[in-house]
This record gives C-alpha cells, structure tokens and sequence, in this order.
C-alpha cells in the first residue's frame, strides 16, 4: 500500500454501549454501520465494499441492504478489523471498489448471538479443553507466568496496566468503568486464573463500531478530517496458546509491527499516540516490546514508572482500553475508533498535537496480530 | 485424584490422526512423532513434519520427563475439573511442549515452580486417558 493513500473518512460506535440488550449481533453492526454512515454524510447505496468479522459478509451485506463489489471476511479474531483496514487499503488502491464499510457488532454481555465469533481450533479441542482450558481466562493468560520471570514483570507491575488505564477511562464519558483504582485494588480483587484477578482481565460488553475508507483524494470531499492510513500489517502464529512459538515474545506481533512500522516510514520517536489491545493485563506489555517501543524485560517498569498514562510520554489505550472502556469480544474495532478520535483531534482524552497514532490488536489467544499506523498529516 | 473429579472432562472430536496418542495413553504410554528426514520431533501428530514438509514421520514413545514452563490456577469451574487446579504448558524432553494439568502437589504458586521437573502419570477421565505431570521432586 502507498503510505496515505486511503483515509478513514467515517468512524463511530453504535449508539449505545455495555449492556444494550434490545438489540441482536447483526443489529449491532448495523447500528454502528448507519451512524459512521451518518459521520461522513453517506448512504449505503454509496459503499461498494465490505469487510467484517465473526459473521458471513453477506449476512451482514443483505442486512443493511448493500450490494459491494468486493468483501473480506478475514476473522482471526478481535484484531481483525485492523487486518481489514489493510486489506480495504489494498482493494481500493487496486481499483477493486471505492468506498469500505468496514463493521462490528457484538452482543458479549447480553448473548443475542446465534455463535462465537472465533472459530474453533481442532488442536485447541483434542489437546487444550480437556485440561480446562475453555474460555479465554484459562488459555490466553498462560504465557503471562513465564513472561513474568523471564522479563522481570511484578504482579504489582501487572496491576499498574490496569491502575493506568482507569486514568485515561476516567476522562471518557462512554467508558464503562470510570472510578479510580489502586494496586491494592487490583490485586484485592476476585482471583480468576492466578496471576489475574478481575480487575487485570476485560470486560464482557455489547457494542459495536464501523468504519468508512476512501481514497485518499476523495477525503476531502467529506465533511470529518481526513484520518490516513499511513503503514500496515499483519501475521499469524498459531491456532491456540499451546503452540504460541515462545511465551515471552509474539512473533505475530513483532511481524505485523515491523512491517508496519516499514511501510509508514516512521520510527517509534514519531508516535505520539498509541493503542494495543488489551484483552488482559499482560497484552500491553507484550505489545510495548514486541513493538520495540521498550527493550525487552523494560515493558512493566515503563507502565509502573508512569510513561502511559495522562501527561506519560507515550499515551497509550486512552479509551482506558478493554479492561476499562468496553471489550465486546473482538475490540480491535474500539482500537481503531480511539486511534481515529486522536487524529481528528476529537477524543475526550485528546493528546495535545498528536499526528501520528499506531493501533496494534491481537486475534485469538496470540493467534494473530495486525497494527495499523494512522496520522492526520497528509 | 478422582475424588476432585465433578464429572467427565469434555470430550474432544477425535481427528484420525490423533488416534495413536490416545491409543498409547491407554498403555500408559506418551507417544511424539518425528520427522525421519529432519529428525524433527513434533506435536501434535500430523501425517508429515511440520519443520521440513517430509511426509516420512514415525511416532515413538517419549520418556516423560518434561519441565514446567508456564501455568495458571484457575479458579473457573470447567467440566472434570474442581477450582482451584492448575493448567500448565510444559516442555517435554524431547522438545515439544503440550497443556497438561499438574497432580499430586498443591495447587499454589508456592509448589508450582516454574522450570521444576516433571513426569507424566495417566489417569482415566471419563471414556479418556490423559496425560498429567506430576513434581519429579518432592515440592516444598
């Protein structure tokens, strides 16, 4: 992909958020479709591209009444609509379709959902669930023990990820839980799958989120502030925790990173704004060194010392992040509309001045990574 | 360990390819495969080797021993298990590594070391074997 080539043009999160019980999975993309529709002053006759995740696209294609030209189903789990940011930047830069709707929804909390968005792996099934591992508690927390030791991260430090991003939930209206937390709090709260408590592991919401890509030459034509894409990527590793390559480092996430990083030109001096996923605690600092914003066995001591949180050098997950904003299920979409805000300059916890912002999500239990670069500078 | 047993474990939709594992883990036995081009040894079991692609791949019996490489307690009911129990990762000698639950030591952070040795023992659950570990040590 050309660096700025496409650009966001509409972005926005469906109506209501956390508990939105009176309304199915596939209504909640829709919400969020018509309201990011509605951003960007479009109507859906105009989108001829589609991309979602969880979901057949022609599901949601014939419930919204679209007829795209070109659509991406690519569901590797709660990254995948950063994968499909690539990959719509790709179609419409290969002339395959103009405008993408790129949607989410997902009823986590209240259940209208006829399936699990992930697909299940076979040797998840045969050699993981018979020892317990069933849920996400119990399989994506395991490398965090031996990410721990090898790279010097304290619980203490492992609540701080947590203590932080209640700073930066605090300042947004929309996020679910908004009351300050201490240490104490977070390592006094209820044990799920030790080393994590409740308050080191994400919340369980319903929501949804979509947006609408361009060309980048068509991007003014809209009445919101162009949002570029400036680098993408993408990998996959494996399809369950077990055979996560190495439990202290995500090859995943270094790939999609590093090609990111390469093909926006920038290096982590020029990021001022930065989102990644955190399903549970550990997520961020796997993130942050995985990245190379820190060195390896830096990444609990940077959060603890204050580097990520209001007035921190490298704001990060300032939507106060799945552990504090809202997480569905597959939050990347969140991700991504928090990156957006930040380079329109319209977030609730705006970084004074940020042009760069770099969005980085996790698919499955590690299974999957995809890191977009975004900036406001054409 | 049955009396800390609800029920069965869920049981798996056995692929073909699986089925000399859990064959051998009725013996008694903890079956690997290796590539006989690469000398690769792997798991789970694919009809070729996942190093090099050769489809010339033999299975053979491991000897057991394995170090703990990561866990956690959890403390969420799941079918055949009683919270709190451990679920660990654990690196067999021979290289690969496989999920398994830790027996016969408590379930605390205290006796459950990280990189302490293990051995398998199997256990009947339900219509399966599996294969656990358990301290090849005396934990505090």
């Amino acid at each position: 992909m050309t660096p700025n080539s496409i650009a966001v043009v509409g972005a926005a999160e469906s109506t209501r958020m956390g508990t939105v019980p009176e309304l199915g999975q596939v209504a909640l993309h829709a919400d969020a479709a018509l309201n990011a529709l509605a951003d960007c002053q479009l109507s859906p006759a105009a989108i001829d591209g589609l991309a979602t995740a969880g979901h057949d696209p022609a599901e949601i294609a014939h419930y919204l009444g679209l007829e795209p030209a070109w659509t991406d189903g690519t569901s590797v789990g709660g990254c995948s609509f950063i994968t499909h940011v690539r990959h719509a930047a790709a179609a419409i830069e290969a002339g395959l379709c103009s405008t993408v709707l790129i949607t989410h929804g997902e009823s986590g909390r209240s259940g209208h959902r006829t399936h699990r968005p992930l697909f299940p792996s076979q040797f998840s099934q045969q050699f993981e669930v018979p020892f317990g591992a069933t849920i996400p508690p119990t399989k994506f927390t395991l490398p965090a023990l031996r990410f721990m030791k090898d790279c010097n991260v304290s619980e203490e430090q492992l609540a701080m990820v947590a203590v932080v991003q209640r700073e930066w939930a605090a300042l947004h209206p929309r996020a679910t839980a908004r009351e300050p937390v201490t240490v104490a709090d977070v390592l006094g709260s209820r044990m799920i799958a030790y080393p994590f408590r409740k308050l080191m592991c994400c919340l369980v919401s319903d929501g949804g989120g979509a947006l609408v890509l361009t060309s980048a030459e068509r991007a003014n034509d809209f009445p919101t502030r162009p949002v570029y894409v400036r680098g993408t990527g993408e990998a996959v590793e494996s399809p369950a925790i077990t055979w996560m390559e190495d439990f202290t480092t995500s090859r995943a996430f270094r790939a999609s990173g590093k090609a990111a990083f390469a093909e926006a030109g920038i290096s982590h001096a020029d990021v001022d704004h930065l989102m990644i996923y955190d399903a549970f605690a550990h997520v961020p600092l796997y993130g942050l060194q995985d990245l190379g914003f820190v060195e390896r066995g830096e990444a609990g001591a940077f959060v603890a010392e204050g580097h990520t949180r209001p007035g921190g050098r490298l704001p990060m997950n300032t939507n106060g992040g799945g552990l504090s904003y809202m997480h569905s299920g597959m939050y990347g979409m969140y991700a991504l509309q928090e990156g957006v805000r930040q380079m329109r300059g319209t977030s609730p916890a705006q970084v004074d001045g940020a042009e760069v912002s770099v969005v980085h999500g996790v698919g499955g239990m590690f299974s999957a990574a995809a890191t977009v670069v975004l900036t406001n500078v054409a | 360990m049955a009396e800390t047993q609800q029920d069965a474990p869920a049981q798996p939709l056995l692929i073909p390819e699986a089925e000399d594992f859990w064959q051998a883990a009725r013996r008694g036995q903890l079956r690997l495969q290796r590539c006989s081009a690469c000398e690769h040894a792997f798991f789970p079991p694919r009809p070729f080797c996942p190093a090099c692609g050769d489809r010339r791949v033999e299975n053979f019996t491991a000897t057991g021993r394995a170090t703990l490489y990561s866990y956690i307690i959890s403390h969420i009911p799941a079918p055949g298990h009683t919270p709190p129990y451990a679920i660990a990762v654990v690196e067999l000698e021979e290289g690969p590594r496989m999920m398994t639950n830790i027996v016969g030591c408590p379930q605390t952070p205290q006796a459950l070391r990280l990189d302490m040795p293990l051995q398998v023992v199997f256990q009947a659950r339900g219509d399966m074997t599996l294969p656990l570990f358990e301290p090849a040590e005396p934990t505090p």
